[in-house]
């Protein structure tokens, strides 16, 4: 046994651990642990892979439908999708990596979430990345997002995953602090869905891929649960280094393993290593397992037992294989140029033993690292000020320039400009099957061979969870559920990342659990069970820390793809309103944009009236009404419309009712409403279906010409527009503004 | 296509094999899988080399693709007078392999392009563009980050002055200039042929114009005219 | 004997360098001044082992002909050699 740690210096607190978790520690092994078994438990006790400050929070998540072959805990989530389909998905955040190396880091993120959809035996089909910077003017943030996208673009094409949606915003609060996450969606047949729990004693633990190295030593426990300080170049080292064609031919080596049955599980190595993969596939497995160190391929010369533990070495998987099927594994992975190598086996105790020369290193009961970390319940406080900050509001405030000038303004500005400059630089149309990428409402990828296509969103209004956490978890949820009804889609399930400051700090905790709170109101009003997804905590430096970012990822399905709407305008049709508009500027664009304030309470939000906005959408498009829809949460109507005139490059008029003043009216970002167009002979159908569904519907006008009319208001050319639109992020990248 | 045997060369890294392979079987031809450690071509009539990441681009494009044991077939084919295609990076290992003049370097914007574009047919004496007529505007979609075509002066003279540019980009309506150019290729170059026409690069993506569903369709004539070239050939 | 040789490979000289030019862009707004030209390459290190260091530059040489460089569109030269035991 290697020699106990902790002899004068605290090394457990080096490692992230506090006092009281290394008496547990020590209770539970009923010793001291020695350096590796420390390094062990420090990784799996993280707060990012144990979750210890937010699994009491979590549990209000709703998990279960009828829906759901997988939920929250394995590697991913699996949903059903019909007809012998299933679909893994989640989401994942590399935000900490990608502050120090941005192209790096978010290449790595890319390549674990990817796997994560692989350990489930499906092939990787669409990826989507939800990002946050501070504002462009900044050198650094145009560093930071060139970097990023990249960094997504360079692997995510390299490996053949079409790149089909995310969001980018921008806040000052994520300057210091940027969130990259990434969500990824894979299609497996429902019967060969590869779960956790399977494998018996005697099982090999089969590693295949990438050679070990002292990649990320501590990723886990140094970088993901502490904030960044001026430490942080020296951090460096735990920034991994990505390789995608390593992954393809891991991906393609995986699934011919899968197809032929030969994999009785399959685990991701990620967060933690090994320790992580070996306790995980044990502890569920209900066994122990033996590790001989020496058998795992190293890339690095003298590296000690706790560095091969707890390495972050990328594009590496685990794999659980019956003796009688090793040959045609090794067989299969050589043809694809892996290293695949027998580096231990489940045994029937429950004890994770790692041994060097036949010398045990380092030995924890499996379970103890899996499920023994401790559970916060931290101390939870409103944040001062928040009263303040909400009773600031700016619906009523005197617009200082008047509704049309306030357009082009916002159209300029890039959390509401085209986001074009990003998603070019992503491969969205390799596997030949993307209906529908980038720059609608929501993703559209068709199922092979089918007529039947999966729809997906990401959405999360960092702004709206800064005044009104609990609203802002909600309307993540209900924005994601509309936008993936806005294409005709009904919402199945959700995945989604949780980004949020320390939570040691309590106006941090307090504001997680509302969000929580929120996000599982929504998802039980609007039948989405939550199948997995990610907290990112410690999402500060210095005093600066994230606005309560909760992302989330939407799944849903189309029985039809010929019926998906889009949200381009076309001539000759008629416009409507469905839903209600309020007085609401609270947190809008406008507000932040026009007024220069953050203040007031966000839109409010009737998750009866989003279900049965979502239901009539989900209809109207099955019955072929629509022209097409668009959300108009995300700036408000006025900008709603212009972004699907430029689309469509087709004007319209339409008419304001007089009861709110015009820029309330405008851009107030209210819930519930969609803008949809339709042939003026299905109108009539359309107000029978909303009528029955107690959704309100406004006729606003046509769609046709050159110009978008506003009433008596204001007009402007489409074409005077969309050059707004589309120029206003690359003019902030011209030449000789090198980002970094 | 019946009876027309297409093979499909898939490199450690390949990504769009399967798009190819599913373009020659929805085209009506019957799509050969070749593994790049194969030593011939499964008695395949024609060839592609698809689009991809072979090797993951390390060194440059192509450039550890083009000695895969497989190639000397290619090559043989080709001097046989076999229609061969190189589909973006299979665009790429020809130019690596001498099999094509010039060679594909770094977008001029330095990043990676995914658009539709459009590409004007220059010439119909190849095998992939005979039902086409010269001047035809084609939709087509283009995705890299290394498809600026360049050659020394010599050798684009002689590309030019023999018919041998394919494709170039333009504008929906045949216009050539800049703007309509995704990666600053000299002359707008958007794929060539080789002196007898037989073999063809191209940076953008037929087999991923062919389904109106998911995006244009300019790819349907290349796939045309390989069929009847390989039944005259017949 | 085994000896490592550092290939230095460029583009050729007039061909087009978007890389270099953005470099170059770049430093002024930096707040570098004077630099006139950058052309960016590849920097390969082979260790090779053989019995006389001219067999194992003809390696090199036919190894960095051949692939470390396109000589489409590429020059390379040895940089240096040494004996690494």
């Amino acid at each position: 046994m290697g020699e106990p740690a902790g002899r004068g210096e605290p090394v457990h607190r080096a490692l992230g651990l506090t006092d009281q978790e290394h008496e547990r520690i020590v209770d539970g092994l009923g010793r001291s642990p020695n350096r590796a078994e420390l390094a062990m438990y420090a990784a799996m006790w993280s707060e990012h892979c144990s979750y210890k400050s937010s699994k009491v929070h979590l549990r209000d998540l709703p998990t279960d439908g009828p829906q759901v072959l997988v939920g929250p805990g394995e590697d991913s989530g699996v949903v059903d999708l019909g007809e012998g389909v299933a679909c893994a998905f989640k989401m994942e955040s590399h935000s900490h990596p990608s502050a120090i190396e941005p192209y790096q880091g978010a290449a790595t993120g890319v390549g674990g979430i990817v796997r994560d959809v692989l350990s489930m035996g499906a092939r990787p089909v669409a990826l989507l990345d939800p990002l946050r910077f501070g504002p462009l003017e900044d050198d650094r943030n145009r560093w930071l997002l060139s970097g990023v996208v990249a960094g997504i673009g360079g692997y995510g094409n390299c490996i053949g995953v079409p790149t089909v949606g995310g969001e980018v915003r921008f806040d000052p609060a994520h300057g210091p602090n940027p969130t990259v996450n990434a969500m990824c969606v894979g299609l497996v047949p429902a019967d060969r869905v590869l779960r956790a729990g399977g494998g018996e004693p005697g099982d090999l633990l089969v590693l295949i891929g990438s050679r070990t190295g002292r990649d990320g030593i501590g990723g886990v426990s140094v970088l993901a649960s502490r904030t960044l300080g001026r430490e942080s170049e020296a951090d460096r080292p735990s920034v991994q280094i990505a390789d995608p064609f390593a992954e393809k031919l891991l991906i393609e080596a995986c699934l011919e393993l899968a197809e032929g049955g030969l994999l009785v599980g399959l685990q991701d190595l990620g967060g933690a290593g090994i320790t992580c993969a070996v306790s995980e596939t044990a502890a569920r497995a209900g066994s122990g397992a033996e590790l001989d160190l020496e058998a795992i391929p190293l890339r690095e010369p003298g590296m000690e037992p706790f560095e091969i533990l707890t390495s972050e070495s990328q594009e590496r998987m685990l794999a659980i294989v019956r003796p009688d099927d090793l040959a045609a594994t090794r067989r299969i992975c050589g043809r694809w140029g892996l290293e695949s190598a027998v580096v231990g086996r489940l045994t029937a105790d429950g004890a994770l033993r790692a041994r060097i020369g036949g010398q045990v290193v380092a030995e924890a009961p499996a379970r103890s690292l899996t499920d023994d970390a401790p559970e916060y319940r931290r101390p939870m406080a409103v944040p001062d000020g928040l009263d303040d900050l909400v009773a600031d509001d700016p619906t009523f405030a005197a617009p200082p320039v008047g509704p049309g000038e306030a357009l082009v303004r916002l159209l300029g500005v890039p959390n509401v400009a085209s986001k074009r400059w990003v998603w070019e630089r992503y491969d969205s149309i390799v596997q030949g099957n993307t209906v529908a990428g980038s720059g609608g409402d929501a993703a559209v990828v068709r199922l092979e061979g089918s007529l039947r296509a999966i729809a997906l969103s990401t959405d999360g209004n960092g702004r709206y969870g800064r005044l009104d956490p609990y609203l802002g978890g909600a309307h993540a949820v209900a924005e994601a559920a509309r936008n993936v009804a806005c294409v005709g889609a009904r919402p199945l399930a959700v995945t989604n990342c949780l980004n949020f400051g320390s939570p040691e700090r309590p106006e941090v905790m307090w504001t997680f659990r509302e969000t929580v709170r929120g996000m599982a109101d929504a998802c039980r009003a609007l039948g989405t069970p939550v199948t997995g997804g990610n907290v990112s905590f410690y999402n500060e430096s210095g005093d600066s820390s994230v606005p309560p970012t909760p992302i989330v990822g939407m799944l849903g399905l189309l029985e039809d793809h010929r019926l998906r709407l889009g949200s381009a305008l076309s001539p000759g049709m008629t416009l409507c309103l469905l839903g209600e508009t309020f007085a609401e500027l609270g947190g809008s664009e406008y507000s932040e944009t026009i007024l220069g304030t953050v203040g007031g309470r966000p839109p409010g939000l009737d998750l009866e009236r989003e279900a049965g906005l979502v239901a009539l959408l989900v209809e109207a498009a099955g019955r072929d009404l629509l022209g097409g829809a668009h959300d108009p949460s995300d700036g408000g109507l006025a900008v709603a419309l212009a972004e699907a005139a430029i689309a469509g490059d087709c004007g319209f008029a339409v008419s304001l009712p007089g009861d709110l003043p015009p820029q309330v009216w405008l851009f107030s970002e209210s819930a519930s409403r969609a803008i949809v167009w339709l042939e003026p002979s299905a109108v009539a159908d359309l107000e029978s279906l909303a009528l029955a569904r107690d959704v309100p519907l406004a006729r606003l006008g046509e769609t046709g010409g050159p110009r978008m009319v506003f009433g008596e208001e204001f007009e402007l050319a489409v074409a005077e527009a969309a050059v707004i639109y589309e120029d206003a992020i690359p003019r902030m990248f011209e030449s000789g503004r090198l980002a970094g | 296509m019946s009876g027309a045997r297409v093979a499909v060369v898939t490199f450690p890294g390949s990504l769009d094999d399967r798009d190819a392979l599913r373009a020659v079987r929805l085209m009506g031809g019957e799509p050969v899988p070749v593994w790049h450690a194969d030593a011939d071509l499964g008695h395949a009539d024609a060839v592609i080399l698809p689009g991809g990441f072979s090797y993951g681009d390390h060194l440059r494009a192509g450039a550890i693709a083009r000695f895969a044991p497989v190639m000397a077939a290619v090559a043989g084919h080709a001097e046989r007078g076999g229609p061969v295609l190189g589909i973006c990076n299979g665009f790429q290992i020809l130019c690596e392999a001498g099999l094509l003049p010039g060679a594909l370097t770094r977008n001029a914007g330095l990043a990676f392009v995914c658009r539709r574009v459009h590409v004007r047919c220059e010439t119909a004496a190849t095998a992939f563009t005979s039902t086409v007529e010269a001047g035809e505007v084609l939709g087509v979609p283009v995705k890299h980050g290394e498809g600026r075509f360049v050659a020394d002066p010599e050798t684009m003279a002689r590309i030019e002055g023999e018919g041998r540019v394919v494709f170039r980009y333009c504008s929906p309506r045949g216009e050539l200039g800049d703007e309509w150019n995704p990666n600053g290729a000299t002359n707008h170059i958007a794929g060539v042929a080789n002196d007898r026409g037989n073999v063809v690069g191209m940076m953008p993506h037929p087999e991923h114009a062919l389904d109106p569903d998911v995006g244009p369709t300019g790819g349907q004539p290349l796939f045309e005219s390989l069929l009847q070239f390989v039944l005259a050939e017949v | 004997m085994r000896r490592r040789f550092e290939v230095v490979v460029m583009l050729k000289p007039g061909m087009a360098d978007p890389q270099g030019r953005t470099v170059q862009d770049a430093l002024p707004t930096m707040g570098w001044s004077g630099v006139t030209d950058v052309r960016v390459g590849k920097h390969v290190e082979l260790t090779v082992e053989a019995d006389s260091e001219d067999a194992a530059r003809e390696l090199v040489e036919q190894i960095a002909g051949r692939l470390l460089s396109n000589p489409v569109i590429e020059d390379f030269r040895i940089l240096s050699v040494e004996d690494v035991g």
